[in-house]
């Protein structure tokens, strides 16, 4: 009892002027920030302001730029579609089912955010060029997947995998089965427990997952462009044609570019942060 | 805690599971995908570094471009991972022990970093420091090289891995609480006594844990560094630019002999972090 009381009224007394270092702390995280983020981010926004309403909208409406942007969104959502579905088949196997080689599997699944984007890419495009392991095989029914299309897509759902099973695992994991099993004792069968009750629990982290995969696969470079074949209008993404723009010292078209990218990241953290928050009030009421 | 659950599991009523045919489809298909996406590629990287043999290899290695893009490789490390400690300490420190406002905003700017496309965050200091801008006028005329240059790759990578050590220390130190450094401080410690005695001891196993994931990021980035490095060869060339450099000369050895160092880099990673996962979760008990 005397525990549950004293905890509201230490967190509703701040111990603020008791521990030293806040003002060097904060002043330094500060100063950090703006030096190293906000001021070199705030360059973009400059860049592109310069240039004049129609001059921006030159940049943007280009057929190159909206091919860049049509593949880049399309290629990542589908990619992130695909995340969603096989992630939560992940997590799945690997909470609830045990089976030889599940841990190591399971510290498999963080790969792609250790393994540096150059060598993923590599690794892709070796596997599935038309004489590697698995091009070999899809070549003779005329499906090219390394240097298409299709490779940029096979580099996003590499990039993107860990995030649905790193989200929907903890749900799962924390998940009681008491629920399962009345319903199941009640007569359920296991696809109307699946859908009825599964489902509708697993879907927050499922979406805040793909939405955390579609952030991620909008910005990735290192890894398609091997996999690639960078042509203008058919495989270039926007991260590669900002790229080119760099090269060509062509800056503002770069910024305009980057203008656009920049907004939709931002909004997507947003929306991430919202479905976090949606997400814990459920499981929180559930 | 997670290993309890899942021992768990394998005493779980037959209600609540599914047949096992089912069971079986679906650890087949999670297999074959994962096999596909992640086995394969890994699988890849050092067969195709050995595909010539070891000698082949090992010549690879000693070439005087992969030795120096080692050497940047981890001088960059050296440099960005120090820098983001430092920040990821204080930053949890202020944000963990004390209330103010602004808090949550403060939060979302942190994590901004990671939702910048690398080639953006690269794209940004060529703005802000390059030939064309005001500042990069400045250095230019006091014969200051940082685009194009070792100081520009150093401070990309700092900008890309920049949320990473905070990112962990956080909830390490709201976990904690402040009673223990208050009581320290009551019984006369000075502040610093109180941080190396008492709170470090308490972060260590998350600020490893926000090392090795900066680290890994840090010596394996592509995107920004490949904006501000001038990829010249045996100079500005890291690891990552030379596996590019190599894989368009069509020297598939040399890429995959540096891909391979950087794969074993991402896997020691990965071992590393579940150990610390592993311990962190056995304290927990």
């Amino acid at each position: 009892m005397a525990v549950s009381l004293a905890q509201p009224q230490t967190r509703s007394l701040p111990p603020r002027r008791i521990l030293p270092g806040f003002g060097l702390s904060l002043g330094y995280t500060l100063l950090y920030l703006c030096l190293l983020v906000l001021i070199p981010l705030s360059t973009v926004f400059i860049r592109a302001g310069t240039l004049s309403h129609t001059q921006f909208w030159a940049i943007i409406d280009d057929p190159r730029t909206v091919a860049a942007f049509k593949l880049t969104f399309g290629a990542s959502a589908l990619a992130a579609l695909v995340n969603a579905f096989f992630g939560l088949l992940v997590a799945w196997t690997l909470t609830r089912y045990s089976f030889p080689g599940r841990r190591v599997i399971d510290g498999l699944v963080d790969l792609p955010f250790a393994l540096p984007t150059a060598v993923a890419g590599i690794c892709l495009s070796a596997v599935y060029a038309d004489n590697g392991w698995v091009g070999r095989v899809l070549a003779p029914h005329h499906i090219h997947v390394a240097y298409t299309q299709a490779g940029i897509f096979v580099a996003l759902v590499f990039i993107g995998l860990p995030f649905v099973v790193r989200t929907v695992q903890p749900v799962l994991q924390d998940l009681e089965t008491d629920v399962e099993e009345a319903a199941a004792s009640l007569g359920a069968t296991r696809g109307q427990i699946f859908a009825r009750i599964l489902l509708p629990t697993l879907f927050p982290a499922v979406l805040t997952g793909f939405t955390l995969a579609f952030a991620r696969a909008l910005g990735e470079y290192g890894s398609v462009i091997f996999i690639s074949n960078n042509i203008p209008l058919r495989g270039e993404i926007v991260p590669k044609l900002i790229m080119d723009k760099l090269d060509q010292f062509d800056y503002a078209g770069a910024a305009a570019i980057a203008v656009i990218m920049l907004l939709a990241s931002f909004a997507l953290l947003l929306l991430i942060n919202l479905l976090q928050w949606w997400s814990r009030k459920r499981l929180g009421m559930a | 805690m997670r290993s309890e659950k899942i021992e768990g599991s394998t005493i779980r009523p037959r209600l609540a599971t599914e047949a096992l045919p089912i069971r079986i489809l679906l650890i087949l298909v999670t297999l074959i995908f994962l096999g596909l996406f992640l086995g394969l590629p890994l699988a890849a990287v050092f067969t195709q570094a050995f595909a010539a043999g070891s000698g082949p290899y090992f010549a690879a290695l000693k070439d005087p471009n992969t030795v120096s893009a080692i050497k940047l490789t981890l001088l960059t490390a050296a440099v960005s991972v120090p820098l983001n400690v430092l920040f990821g300490l204080a930053a949890a420190w202020a944000i963990a022990k004390f209330e103010f406002w602004g808090k949550n905003l403060l939060l979302t700017l942190i994590d901004l970093p990671f939702a910048v496309s690398p080639v953006i965050a690269g794209m940004i200091f060529v703005l802000l420091l390059g030939k064309f801008s005001p500042l990069g006028g400045w250095l230019d005329a006091h014969q200051i090289k940082i685009i194009f240059a070792v100081p520009g790759i150093i401070l990309a990578t700092t900008f890309v891995t920049f949320p990473f050590v905070a990112r962990e220390l956080l909830p390490v130190m709201q976990a904690q609480g402040v009673e223990e450094e208050q009581a320290a401080l009551v019984l006369g410690a000075t502040g610093w006594q109180s941080f190396w005695r008492v709170t470090l001891p308490n972060i260590k196993w998350g600020l490893i844990y926000g090392v090795i994931l900066c680290n890994a990021r840090a010596m394996g980035e592509f995107g920004a560094v490949s904006v501000v490095s001038g990829k010249i060869m045996g100079q500005t060339n890291t690891l990552p630019l030379q596996v590019e450099a190599f894989n368009d000369d069509y020297n598939f050895v040399g890429a995959f002999a540096a891909a391979s160092l950087l794969a074993l880099l991402g896997l020691v990673t990965l071992v590393i972090k579940s150990f610390v996962e592993w311990r962190t979760a056995r304290h927990e008990q």
